[in-house]
């Protein structure tokens, strides 16, 4: 019982943490993710991470807050989820409870403009790092490359909803196992059966 | 009764929002002028705000709303009331999730999924990239014959140092976030 309370602690400490730094909605999460929940406490793989998001990102809701919910059910079942979504929830509700209060013209203060001016190019930095390290777990073969690259050209020059990449790359995936029972055995037994 | 409205408002919001905070934001913006909370202006400052401070966007804007319509237990309100959809579909979803996770069937879908995401990743980053290595109010007319008056080239300092940090020194992220902050202050002061 007091083991459990530590580790709800730690869970609810470590989301607030990334809360606390992730600028730039859901995706920018990835890094910290990455960095806290992964490599640190080890609570979850990497491949979990990127199937996490891709859930996260076809519920209705912030993709911030799902995958967060999503990953401290993980951890520690429905009281785990519960806390690490208040962990990474609270952080944003007591700046801008403050902003709100004191700060009413907060986006137009230089200093304020010039330290985000210094945060978004490394936040770009960040996120295609975290893209470079999830692609060696998630990316196994050809098929994989491809898909990634046609999902970038999707979304950048035709504007494609990302809930539809999701779909129908998951439905590639059914039909590679329905249709080719030889490519899906090769691929579970490969880079596709990594937990 | 506005407390109410601010949590069914928003839980409407949470509940039908795919996509994000960015996609919630249409959706926002009816219902505050639905209920007249805020003015035109003042919600474009919850955008900006919300962009320049941590946090999932989506929370952001709830808290500032819920704040203007009815103070702190307004802010308390609409937050939570954005986060209980999510909460609720996925703890049944997560059920189903760690369930099945072994099925072959399903580790094909999530075979062909998981490049997806990666890609998806990337084009945060190009977004980002976006509004962080261009200068918005020289356009992207000029973009070749004068790119130096178009790229932001403090930015792309600040990126590639970043990339160092990260890929050489193995920095932490937060702490380079922490340190790309005091840069970008240090640089408009000289």
């Amino acid at each position: 019982m007091k083991s459990q309370l530590k580790l709800l602690i730690e869970i609810f400490i470590t989301f607030f943490k990334i809360g606390s730094f992730t600028f730039g909605g859901g995706y920018a999460m990835i890094p910290l993710i990455e960095k806290e929940v992964v490599e640190n406490k080890k609570w979850v793989t990497p491949e979990e991470v990127v199937d996490v998001f891709a859930v996260a990102q076809s519920m209705p809701g912030a993709i911030a807050i799902n995958s967060s919910t999503f990953i401290g059910y993980k951890i520690s079942g429905k009281k785990g989820a519960i806390v690490a979504t208040l962990g990474v929830i609270l952080p944003s509700f007591l700046i801008i409870t403050l902003i709100a209060i004191f700060f009413s013209k907060f986006q137009n203060a230089p200093a304020v403009e010039a330290v985000f001016s210094g945060i978004r190019p490394a936040i770009v930095g960040l996120i295609s790092f975290a893209a470079v390290k999830v692609s060696k777990t998630s990316i196994v073969d050809r098929t994989g490359l491809i898909l990634a690259l046609l999902s970038i050209f999707l979304v950048v020059i035709f504007d494609v909803q990302p809930i539809f990449i999701i779909l129908g790359s998951a439905a590639i995936g059914l039909a590679i196992y329905h249709l080719s029972p030889k490519s899906t055995s090769k691929i579970l037994s490969n880079g596709g059966n990594k937990n | 009764m506005i407390y109410l409205q601010l949590l069914v408002s928003f839980m409407k919001i949470g509940l039908f929002s795919f996509g994000g905070g960015y996609a919630m934001i249409p959706l926002i913006q009816k219902e505050i002028e639905s209920h007249g909370w805020l003015s035109a202006s003042e919600f474009v400052d919850i955008i900006a705000i919300a962009e320049m401070t941590p946090g999932p966007i989506a929370v952001n804007s709830a808290t500032f709303v819920g704040y203007r319509a009815a103070g702190i237990l307004g802010g308390l309100v609409a937050t939570t009331g954005v986060a209980i959809p999510s909460l609720v579909l996925i703890l049944i979803v997560s059920k189903f999730f760690f369930k099945f996770q072994h099925y072959p069937a399903n580790k094909m879908m999530f075979y062909g999924i998981r490049p997806v995401i990666v890609g998806l990743i990337f084009t945060a980053a190009v977004f980002v990239a976006q509004t962080a290595f261009f200068k918005q109010e020289a356009g992207y007319s000029n973009i070749l014959s004068n790119p130096l008056s178009v790229i932001d080239i403090k930015s792309i300092f600040i990126f590639g140092l970043s990339l160092i940090g990260l890929v050489k020194f193995k920095i932490n992220p937060i702490l380079i976030i922490i340190l790309s902050g005091i840069l970008g202050l240090i640089l408009k002061i000289l």
